[in-house]
């Protein structure tokens, strides 16, 4: 019975969401304010349905009923609770039914705090977010029903993957979805900003929250995929440059793009109709991540079996979405004012500087990952783009960004002085020099550490820069330490949120330079009481055991992990386990950390040609490791405490009062006529 | 600063990336590209020794040879076979019967040193390329889904899925 609500629900739901982006938008054409407040009660209403039908579908995976088709191919009542719950994403229809609640959020959201937007603005966005409702729930209910029953129901399901119980990978795609969705919301107001023909500070200090918060999601999603990857699949590797991943990344740098742009938006009333094709292009990406993941189209060491069929459906919607919004763009756009101009040296310059070098990172990351995919159609033969191509594209994209990073923020609006703003960076400069020298000497002085020892020094250059920007915005050290502490109390949490934010990518930089450069591996058959020396440690091997887990079977080894002075660091025990529903191995990597360098070992496979009780086994050196979840942590941190700066909270009231009292003028009048 | 200097600029700036980046892309692509070859595919071209590339197939059943951490295995397509050598952990998901994806390049005496084997996260899964050319060498049984019909067509005994 649950399910068949749960079914109906989603189908109510489409009947909203047909009305939801229908009504308002005529509303806001007739400028009638009954049609358009029509939008508000809506998207409760689509929170609403599809909440009961998430919850539905929640239920039977708690419950554990078999009966449900979803449920027997992804759940097992042995497994775990969180386990059951994350099995309700862990699947295709369930985590595009995970999108859609999420997208329902987000109109909740805009209904609910969105009180003082301008009403034709609220109601063409919440109708925008209601067709992309539309397109999602007629997807699920035609080729992805979540609900289908299976009759007779079986005894017991097949379990989940046991790659996905995993705490890590449980909040993985919910992360990331809500980074995902939440840059549908740059996306629908753009375009009602597009169909009003008019954007303004106002509107970018709308936008800026939303397309924040998803940056903060996006970010803490694909570290949190990057950190189940390191540690799970057991090869110590971070990072790919795999479609899958690259699919989430490419939003991401579009994303913050866009982040960016707003900001001038915001502060200068200018780069608008540039802003507005970003958030266009970055939810538009963010379609195509979701096409990529669930198509299976590209071959991928992250791939799941997925349906073709299904990917037909999502490119069509993401044809619509895109020929659509773009027309509408080259229609509308040419009628944006254009707003203040600025010198090509100067904070407006510096992010502009920003954008053309994000933007075409991500469009050279979306040509390698989609060039298979030509190269099959157009009969080039069957390819793949390896990590190679990837990082002779990126990392020449990224030295040049990362420089201006330290820089613009010293520049100020309008006109910057970019030699006075180099001479405050002194310091930076000075410590940069500093780390190259140290990591070059320290790394033994060959020709090939010179990069990585740049690669440092970068870090260390935008690191300090950071800090040296906002040393002087308190004044530190040329006033009195109270008058500094005073003016650090009175910055705005925007300000902090960039300086943590510039901070974490330094830091993340050099977690990425010095593990790259200066990662070691060794793989070799050990028999107990062998040891294996690498990074500066000793792993002594003590044998294995069989160890029984919930539902798995493993061979646990045991390793001693002793520094070069004989001291003991750590007993490690890294397993190989076989799950019993669905059978299927997997390898717990023991991970032991200093906070700089983790140590890393696997065991394999037993080798009983080398001796009783030998066994493959695999140790990484991983040095700097940690700096990248630091540094991620510290960029969503950042991005956190920019959210809760006041300006976004209070919003534009004046202009929310000016709209509605006057008629507006300019293009949006003729918008109304049409 | 007048507009059409700025826009100027902006289009000089937006160049000037553009130009940057296919020059990037025209020469990092040419040097890393992978293809794909399925040993079909290597008895009708003639592959550069040392030339790295992908081949794909099936891992044949009874053919996995386990030598300390050096792993010996053949992949077929069903039609034709490679030999190839591993050294290291296999991936989890690496059984007998199942699509693989190697990375490396072959020897002049016809084995092929892998220098990675792909993992999947998914026991049902099978790369598409393995699926084209199972297709290709007809042993591709339609209306079954992916792993399932190709380990059907080589008789995988201890199949779990589906």
């Amino acid at each position: 019975m649950i399910p068949e609500i749960g079914h109906y629900a989603l189908a109510l739901g489409l009947c909203v969401a047909l009305v939801q982006a229908i009504v308002p938008l005529i509303g806001a054409q007739r400028n009638n304010l009954a049609l358009m407040e029509l939008s508000r009660p809506a998207a409760v209403a689509q929170f609403l349905t599809i909440g009961v039908a998430f919850a539905a579908l929640t239920h039977s995976f708690i419950v554990s009923d078999f009966s449900v088709s979803n449920v027997f191919q992804n759940s097992h009542t042995d497994k775990p609770l969180l386990y059951k719950i994350s099995g309700v994403w862990g699947n295709h229809e369930g985590s595009l039914l995970l999108w859609i609640m999420i997208l329902a959020v987000f109109s909740l959201a805009v209904a609910v705090f969105g009180r003082n937007l301008p009403p034709t603005l609220r109601a063409r966005a919440l109708s925008v977010q209601a067709m992309i409702t539309v397109g999602f729930l007629l997807f699920i209910l035609f080729t992805s029903n979540p609900f289908e029953r299976i009759d007779p129901a079986p005894l017991n399901g097949r379990g989940l993957n046991p790659l996905l119980q995993d705490p890590g990978l449980a909040f993985h795609p919910p992360m990331l979805y809500l980074g995902y969705v939440g840059f549908s919301m740059a996306f629908s107001f753009a375009v009602a900003a597009l169909i009003e023909g008019r954007v303004d500070a106002a509107w970018a200090r709308w936008v800026r929250p939303w397309t924040l918060l998803a940056w903060i999601f996006l970010t803490l999603g694909i570290a949190l995929g990057s950190w189940w990857a390191y540690y799970e699949l057991g090869w110590g590797g971070w990072w790919y440059w795999d479609p899958v991943e690259n699919a989430s990344f490419i939003p991401w740098l579009s994303g913050t793009a866009l982040l960016h742009s707003a900001i001038v938006v915001e502060k200068r009333d200018t780069l608008k109709s540039w802003t507005i094709l970003l958030a266009i292009v970055t939810f538009s990406l963010s379609l195509l991540g979701t096409f990529l993941v669930r198509s299976g189209v590209l071959t991928s060491v992250h791939a799941f079996a997925t349906d073709p069929t299904r990917g037909v459906f999502i490119l069509l919607l993401l044809a619509v979405t895109v020929v659509g919004s773009l027309s509408l763009y080259a229609w509308r756009a040419p009628q944006l004012k254009a707003g203040g101009v600025f010198a090509p040296i100067s904070r407006e310059g510096s992010l502009l500087l920003n954008n053309v070098l994000l933007s075409t990172a991500s469009a050279t990351v979306l040509l390698g990952t989609l060039y298979p995919l030509f190269a099959d159609a157009l009969n080039l033969g069957k390819v793949s783009v390896g990590p190679p191509f990837f990082n002779a594209v990126f990392v020449p994209l990224m030295v040049p960004m990362v420089l201006v990073m330290a820089l613009g923020p010293m520049l100020a609006w309008k006109r910057g002085d970019a030699y006075g703003a180099a001479r405050r960076l002194w310091l930076a400069l000075v410590a940069a020099a500093v780390v190259f020298a140290g990591t070059y000497v320290a790394a033994g002085g060959a020709l090939t550490d010179v990069g990585a020892a740049f690669g440092m020094g970068l870090g260390a250059w935008l690191l300090i820069g950071t800090l040296v920007e906002w040393a002087e915005r308190v004044h530190l050290f040329r006033v009195d330490p109270v008058t500094s502490l005073k003016r650090a109390a009175g910055l705005p949490r925007a300000a902090y949120g960039m300086t943590l934010a510039h901070a974490g990518m330094a830091i993340l930089v050099m977690g990425v330079v010095g593990n790259t450069a200066w990662k070691g591996e060794s793989i070799q058959v050990m028999s107990p009481g062998e040891v294996v020396e690498i990074g500066g440690v000793a792993y002594e091997f003590r044998g294995a055991e069989r160890v029984e887990g919930p539902n798995y079977d493993a061979v646990q080894g045991r390793f001693i992990l002793r520094r070069d002075d004989g001291a003991v660091l750590a007993v490690m025990e890294p397993q190989k386990r076989t799950y019993t529903d669905p059978p299927m191995p997997t390898s717990e990597a023991a991970i032991h950390t200093d906070g700089i360098t983790d140590h890393y070992a696997v065991i394999g496979d037993p080798s009983p040609d080398d001796g009783p009780g030998a066994f493959v086994t695999r140790f990484y050196h991983e040095p700097f490791v940690p700096f990248l979840w630091y540094g991620a942590l510290l960029m969503g941190l950042g991005g956190l405490v920019s959210l809760t700066d006041r300006r976004h909270r209070i919003g534009a009231p004046t202009r929310a009062r000016a709209r509605t009292a006057a008629p507006v003028g300019g293009a949006s009048a003729r918008g109304a006529a049409r | 600063m007048t507009r059409k200097k700025r826009r100027l600029y902006f289009v000089g700036l937006g160049m000037l990336a553009l130009g940057g980046a296919t020059a990037l892309v025209l020469t990092a692509i040419g040097d890393n590209l992978l293809y794909f070859y399925s040993p079909t595919d290597l008895t009708e071209r003639e592959v550069a020794p040392g030339q790295r590339f992908r081949l794909g197939g099936l891992v044949e059943e009874g053919s996995v040879e386990k030598d300390g951490e050096t792993v010996r295995f053949v992949v077929t397509d069903l039609v034709h076979t490679i030999p190839v050598t591993f050294t290291g952990i296999l991936p989890d998901l690496f059984r007998e019967g199942q699509g693989v994806v190697t990375e490396g390049q072959l020897g002049p005496d016809g084995l092929f040193t892998a220098a990675s084997v792909l993992a999947k996260h998914d026991e049902n899964y099978m790369p598409p390329e393995v699926a084209d050319s199972l297709k290709e060498s007809g042993y591709w049984e339609e209306g079954l889904e992916g792993a399932e019909a190709a380990v059907r067509s080589t008789g995988g005994a201890e199949q779990t899925s589906h």
